[in-house]
């Protein structure tokens, strides 16, 4: 594996993988000195054209922990302001010597053209409305450790919540949970749902839809809610945040009609009051902190596949 | 083309030898650990504790696997593919480490084992038991216990399990 781009370039085979190296990576966590020499002399440049805390400080931990090299580029102090092109920028950096690229970036399908202008492997750490894979293998080992299902997500139910139409996460979760075997059901108003399902990816995937949180609240093994963006307001396709927590909000009274073993979780950043309203802190089934602990591992899983490994996981096969 | 050289009995018998040598070495079992290295040296350690206790059964001998994956010398040159994870079940300060393994070889894997066991204490010995050692050594390393000496050239590929010790 030489880039991770998309999880709809993984086949359940190499998800697993990824998972499973992501079991060594959280013993290593665990230790005293959570410290290995595996890429000693790799240079690893995050490349962040968006905003972000947790994924680039994450990726940053990971690449650290295998003891890598960071750079931490910093678009707002950059040429870009002077009005250097991508393409120029990307090759400006790898000509200093880089082994990865992380790359954030606004328009879908950035870090897949990066792929033709340096030999450098490419990590997506969010296009767009496109893809976040790393997002989606975290959110899968959450799911694995937390409901322990080592084997894959056979007869699992997983609702995701909200702006299906304008996420990343929304896209690469589906991708990652139906292949791994999960049910997902897609909730949200109409507005939030992509024109046709049929558009996440291309493909025809095996979603259920509903716009009614409350039918669906008390079969689902995980509740995985989406961060509402206040910008869609401006853009007409919500009411008000007070009608959509209403509607689609997780208060007390939802919380209490979830199965006792359901997890709740969140990629991040959390609107308190409007997708969360009960504090997550007093839910049993939160895995909110583990998604953020274990996307360190998964991070350091997927840099070491890429890095360390020398060729596939699996060879060929 | 493959050739036994040693029989499941042989073995066997040879990791009776071996547990003994290390009662005799160490004085009893005191503050002796085993840690199997992943993958081929995880069912040595398992056999050994087993015979340990039929030796000297007041001294139960704690047992702990290794991962060196991401200690090698050799990460990026050669496809790596994990055992199970490290488990350690206790601190391994002051204890007698006695590492296992299936073949001794270039020395490379007990070199990345050294330095990963440093996350778990400092051992106050490390031992090596191995069920064969077919030479080729690329570090100053050597077994402290060693069920067969066996000669051979690098192109062929020695397995050593509990159904016996073949050449390919």
């Amino acid at each position: 594996m030489k880039h991770l781009l998309s999880i709809a370039d993984l086949s359940p085979t190499e998800i697993h993988s990824l998972l499973e190296l992501t079991d060594h990576m959280v013993e290593i966590n665990h230790r005293p000195i959570p410290k290995v020499p595996a890429l000693r002399g790799k240079n690893v440049v995050s490349l962040f054209f968006e905003d972000s805390t947790r994924t680039r400080t994450s990726f940053d931990t990971a690449a650290k922990r295998l003891s890598a090299d960071t750079m931490n580029f910093a678009v707002s102090s950059s040429s870009v302001n002077k009005g250097e092109s991508l393409r120029d920028t990307v090759e400006t950096i790898a000509a200093m010597g880089v082994d990865a690229f992380v790359i954030r970036h606004k328009s879908s399908g950035a870090p897949q053209m990066i792929t033709r202008w340096t030999n450098a492997s490419i990590v997506n750490a969010g296009d767009g409305w496109h893809q976040h894979p790393t997002q989606a293998l975290l959110d899968s080992y959450t799911i694995r450790t937390g409901l322990n299902r080592r084997d894959g997500f056979d007869g699992l139910h997983i609702a995701i919540v909200g702006d299906i139409k304008h996420s990343r996460v929304a896209r690469s979760d589906v991708q990652a949970f139906t292949a791994l075997g999960a049910r997902v059901t897609l909730v949200a108003p109409p507005t939030l749902l992509p024109p046709s399902i049929a558009l996440l990816g291309g493909h025809d995937w095996p979603v259920d839809v509903s716009y009614d949180l409350d039918a669906v609240l008390p079969d689902v093994d995980v509740l995985y809610l989406l961060r509402v963006q206040r910008e869609r307001m401006d853009d007409a396709l919500l009411p008000s945040l007070e009608e959509y927590s209403a509607m689609y909000g997780l208060d007390a009274r939802r919380a209490a009609r979830l199965a006792p073993h359901a997890l709740v979780m969140h990629p991040g950043p959390m609107n308190r009051g409007v997708e969360m309203v009960v504090d997550p802190a007093e839910l049993p089934g939160s895995a909110i902190l583990n998604q953020v602990t274990n996307g360190v591992a998964v991070r350091m899983a997927v840099l070491f596949t890429l890095l360390g490994s020398g060729s596939d996981l699996r060879g060929d096969a | 083309m493959s050739r036994e050289v040693l029989s499941a009995s042989d073995v066997r018998r040879a990791l009776t030898r071996i547990a003994h040598e290390i009662v005799e070495r160490n004085q009893g079992l005191e503050g002796v650990v085993l840690v199997g290295l992943q993958r081929g040296g995880v069912w040595i350690a398992d056999a050994l504790a087993a015979l340990l206790a039929e030796i000297d059964p007041a001294h139960p001998v704690p047992v702990g696997t290794l991962d060196v994956s991401f200690h090698r010398d050799d990460v990026g040159l050669r496809p790596i593919v994990p055992g199970s994870v490290t488990d350690i079940p206790v601190s391994l300060g002051g204890c007698t480490v006695v590492l296992t393994d299936d073949v001794l070889y270039t020395g490379r894997t007990v070199r990345a084992a050294l330095e990963a066991m440093n996350e778990y204490g400092r051992p106050r010995a490390v031992q090596l038991a191995v069920v064969v050692d077919r030479g080729h050594r690329e570090l100053p390393i050597r077994p402290d216990f060693v069920g067969k000496n066996l000669p051979t050239s690098s192109e062929e590929q020695v397995s050593a399990t509990s159904d016996g010790v073949v050449i390919r």
